[in-house]
C-alpha cells in the first residue's frame, strides 16, 4: 500500500495542472485522425525537459491515457479510428451515431474507458512491486534474452509479416550500435558526422512516428477535405451510467481481456479491443445486433483498450522491457531524466514511480469527466484539414528534435529516419519493432558483453547463455512467439486491419 | 518472359536495398577492429543478413504478400511535400533561421495541400492568418516557454 503514501503528490498545483493539461490535450489529440497516441507522446517529450521528472511523466502518462480514449470520438463521429486501439469501437459506435445516438455512444465509451482504465491501473499498482522484486533474480544472460524477447514479440505479433517484423527489429538493433562503443571506445558505423554521438533516441522516436504520418497526409493530396462530423443530440449522463451498469458482461469481458492482453509485451490495444468485441459478441444473447449499433460493442471495445494501458506498463516499470510502442516512448522519457525502470525506480525514486502511477489512476477519472464534455470540441478539431495538421506536425518534429540537444544533427537524423520509415511502411515494415530494437539494443548489448565476460571466467559462452531454467524459458518464449505468429500468418488469420474496418 | 508488375519491381528494389545494407553491416562488423567492439554487431548482423536475403528472395519470386508499395498518384501527391520538407530540414532551417523558414514552409505546404479553391481571395487571407497563428504559437512555445535557442538568421 506504499502508493497511498504518495497520493497527495498528484494534487500538487503544478502536477495536477499538468495532469489536466495532458488529459484535455490528449483527448483532443486522440480525436484527431492521423495523430496516434505514440506520436502524441513522442512529440510531447521535448516539452518535459524543463519539468521535474515526475511532472514530465505525469504529462506523458496523461496524454497516453487520454489519447487512447479520445480516439473513440473520431471513431464514433467520423468512422475514422483516432488510434488503432479504437478500431473495434467504430463497428457499433459509428452505427449508433448514424442512428442519432452519437452522444450516447460517446458517453458509453468514456464511462467504459474509465472503468476499464481504473482496473487496469490498479493491476499495475499491485503487480509492479511484486514483479520488480522478482526482477532482482535476473542476471545479464536473462536480461539479454528478455531484451531480445521484447524485440521478437513485437516484431512477430505487431507486424503483418513475421519476417519483416523481425527484420525491422534487427534494423533497430543495428541503429542502436551506431556511435562509439562504450567499452573499447571504437567507432562503429559512423558514416556521417551527425552520427558521432550515436542516434539520439528522442529525435529518432519523433522521426519514426511523426514523419511517416506527415508524408502519409501529403500522399493523400489536395482532395482530402476535412472529415464530415455527425451532429450529436443531447443525452443524459445519468442514463448513460445506468446503461453501462446494465451491461456487466460487456464491461467485465472488456476489462479482463484488455488487462490480460496489456500484460503481454507487443500485443497492443487494437488486438485488445477486437478480441474483447469478439468475445462479448460470442457470449451475448443479442449477438445478431452487433455491428448494428449495439451498446455492448462500444462498451466492450473501449473498456478493453483502456484496461490495456496500465498493464502495458508493467513489463516496462519492472523489467525495463516496454510492452508497447508508447511504453517504449515513455521509457525514452524516463531515460532522459536519468531514471532507469526496474528495482532502481522503486528503491531510489519511489516518489517518481508512485506519483506517476497514481496520476494515471486520477487521470482515468479526469479523462471520463472531461471526455463527457470535451467530446464535441474534440470532434471539431478532427475537422481540421490534413494539410494544416501535416504542416503543424512537421514543424513540431523539427523544433522538438532540435530542442533535445540544440543540435542540427538530431534534426537530420530525425528527418532521415522518418523518411526511411515512411518508405519501409509502404513495403510492409513496421515502426514498433524498429523502435523496440533501438531502445532495447543498448540493454541487450550491455548485458551480452557483461555475460560474455562472466562466461569467459566460468563455463563458456554457450553454457552461460543457453542453460538454466530461466534462460531456457525465455528462449522458449522467443521461439514460441515466432512460431505462433508464423503459424497465424500461414493460416491467414492475422488481426483485422484498419483498412478492413474502413472498407 | 513476362515483365514483373510495378509493385513487384518496387518490392524487389526495396528488399534489395535492405539486403545490401545488411551485407554492408555484416561486412563492417566482421572486418573492423577491435573485434571485441563488434561482437554484438556481428551477432545481429548475421540475423539481419539472413532475414534480409530471405525477404529479397521472396520479392524476386513474387511471393511478397504485405505492403502496397507506392502508387503513381501517391508519388505525384507526395513528391512536392517531401521535397519541400527535405529542403526545409537540410538547408532552409539553418540558412533562414527556424522561425522564418518554418513560416515560409508552412505557408507553401498549406498552399499546395489545402483543398480550398486557390482563386478566392478569402482562401489566401485565411492561409496567411493560419500561418501567422502558427508562427506565434511556435515562437511562444519554443522561444519563450521552453527557452530553446534555435538558429536565427533572418528577422528573428
Amino acid at each position: 500500500m506504499e502508493f497511498l503514501y504518495y497520493f497527495g503528490d498528484v494534487f500538487a498545483p503544478v502536477s495536477f495542472g499538468l495532469l489536466i493539461l495532458g488529459t484535455v490535450g490528449g483527448l483532443i489529440l486522440g480525436a484527431t485522425p492521423g495523430l496516434s497516441p505514440t506520436m502524441a507522446v513522442a512529440l510531447l517529450i521535448p516539452f518535459t525537459f524543463h519539468l521535474q521528472p515526475v511532472q514530465g511523466l505525469i504529462l506523458l502518462g496523461a496524454a497516453y491515457t487520454s489519447t487512447v480514449a479520445g480516439g473513440a470520438v473520431s471513431a464514433i463521429l467520423l468512422k475514422i479510428p483516432g488510434a488503432p486501439a479504437n478500431i473495434a469501437t467504430t463497428l457499433d459506435g459509428h452505427t449508433m451515431a448514424k442512428q442519432g445516438k452519437g452522444a450516447k455512444a460517446l458517453q458509453l465509451s468514456f464511462l467504459a474507458s474509465a472503468v476499464g482504465g481504473v482496473i487496469g491501473v490498479l493491476l499495475l499498482i499491485f503487480l509492479t512491486p511484486v514483479l520488480s522484486k522478482w526482477a532482482l533474480a535476473f542476471g545479464p544472460s536473462h536480461l539479454f534474452w528478455l531484451a531480445i524477447l521484447g524485440v521478437t514479440v513485437i516484431g512477430s505479433l505487431d507486424s503483418s509479416s513475421v519476417v519483416k517484423g523481425l527484420l525491422s527489429g534487427c534494423i533497430g538493433l543495428w541503429l542502436a550500435t551506431i556511435g562509439f562503443d562504450d567499452i573499447m571506445g571504437a567507432q562503429r558505423f559512423i558514416f556521417h558526422p551527425a552520427l558521432g554521438g550515436g542516434i539520439n533516441i528522442i529525435a529518432a522516436l519523433i522521426g519514426l512516428f511523426a514523419i511517416p504520418q506527415v508524408l502519409t497526409m501529403f500522399a493523400k493530396g489536395r482532395s482530402d477535405k476535412g472529415a464530415e462530423v455527425i451532429a450529436v443530440e443531447k443525452h443524459s449522463v445519468i442514463d448513460a451510467v445506468r446503461e453501462v451498469a446494465r451491461q456487466p458482461r460487456a464491461l467485465s469481458i472488456g476489462t479482463i481481456t484488455g488487462s490480460v492482453i496489456g500484460l503481454i509485451p507487443g500485443v497492443g490495444g487494437q488486438i485488445a479491443g477486437l478480441v474483447a468485441y469478439d468475445q462479448t459478441k460470442k457470449f451475448s444473447p443479442n449477438r445478431d445486433q452487433f455491428g448494428k449499433g449495439h451498446p455492448e460493442g462500444v462498451i466492450a471495445a473501449e473498456a478493453a483498450n483502456n484496461a490495456m494501458v496500465g498493464p502495458s506498463l508493467v513489463p516496462l516499470l519492472t523489467l525495463s522491457i516496454p510492452g508497447s510502442p508508447t511504453a517504449a516512448v515513455l521509457l525514452g522519457g524516463l531515460l532522459i531524466h536519468g531514471i532507469f525502470p526496474g528495482t532502481d525506480l522503486f528503491d531510489n525514486h519511489p516518489d517518481v514511480a508512485w506519483t506517476f502511477i497514481n496520476s494515471m489512476l486520477i487521470g482515468q477519472i479526469l479523462m471520463c469527466i472531461f471526455g463527457l464534455y470535451v467530446a464535441g470540441l474534440a470532434a471539431r478539431v478532427a475537422q481540421v484539414p490534413q494539410s494544416v495538421m501535416a504542416a503543424v506536425v512537421l514543424g513540431l518534429a523539427v523544433f522538438g528534435s532540435y530542442s533535445v540537444q540544440s543540435s542540427m544533427g538530431d534534426v537530420y537524423v530525425m528527418a532521415a529516419l522518418g523518411v526511411m520509415m515512411y518508405f519501409l511502411e509502404r513495403f510492409g515494415f513496421s515502426a514498433a519493432p524498429l523502435v523496440l530494437g533501438l531502445i532495447l539494443g543498448p540493454i541487450a548489448e550491455a548485458n551480452f558483453i557483461q555475460g560474455s565476460m562472466i562466461a569467459g571466467a566460468t563455463d563458456g559462452l554457450g553454457a552461460y547463455f543457453l542453460s538454466g531454467a530461466l534462460n531456457i524459458a525465455l528462449i522458449g518464449a522467443v521461439v514460441a512467439s515466432i512460431i505462433y505468429s508464423s503459424w497465424m500468418e500461414i493460416k491467414s488469420r492475422r488481426y483485422t486491419s484498419k483498412e478492413e474496418i474502413m472498407g | 518472359m513476362t515483365v514483373p508488375s510495378l509493385p513487384r519491381v518496387q518490392h524487389i528494389v526495396a528488399s534489395g536495398v535492405i539486403a545490401a545494407v545488411g551485407c554492408w553491416v555484416a561486412w563492417v562488423s566482421y572486418t573492423q577492429q577491435p573485434a571485441e567492439a563488434f561482437l554484438f554487431p556481428r551477432l545481429i548482423s548475421t540475423v539481419f543478413v539472413v532475414l534480409a536475403l530471405w525477404t529479397f528472395a521472396k520479392a524476386l519470386m513474387g511471393w511478397t504478400k504485405v505492403g502496397h508499395g507506392l502508387g503513381r498518384i501517391d508519388v505525384i501527391n507526395l513528391f512536392p511535400g517531401l521535397i519541400i520538407a527535405l529542403i526545409y530540414v537540410f538547408w532552409l532551417a539553418k540558412a533562414l533561421g527556424f522561425y522564418t523558414a518554418g513560416a515560409i514552409v508552412f505557408f507553401i505546404l498549406l498552399a499546395i495541400y489545402d483543398p480550398a479553391p486557390h482563386r478566392e481571395l478569402k482562401t489566401w487571407i485565411k492561409r496567411i492568418i493560419i500561418t501567422a497563428c502558427y508562427l506565434v504559437v511556435m515562437y511562444g512555445l519554443f522561444a519563450k516557454l521552453l527557452k530553446v535557442y534555435t538558429p536565427r538568421e533572418v528577422f528573428f
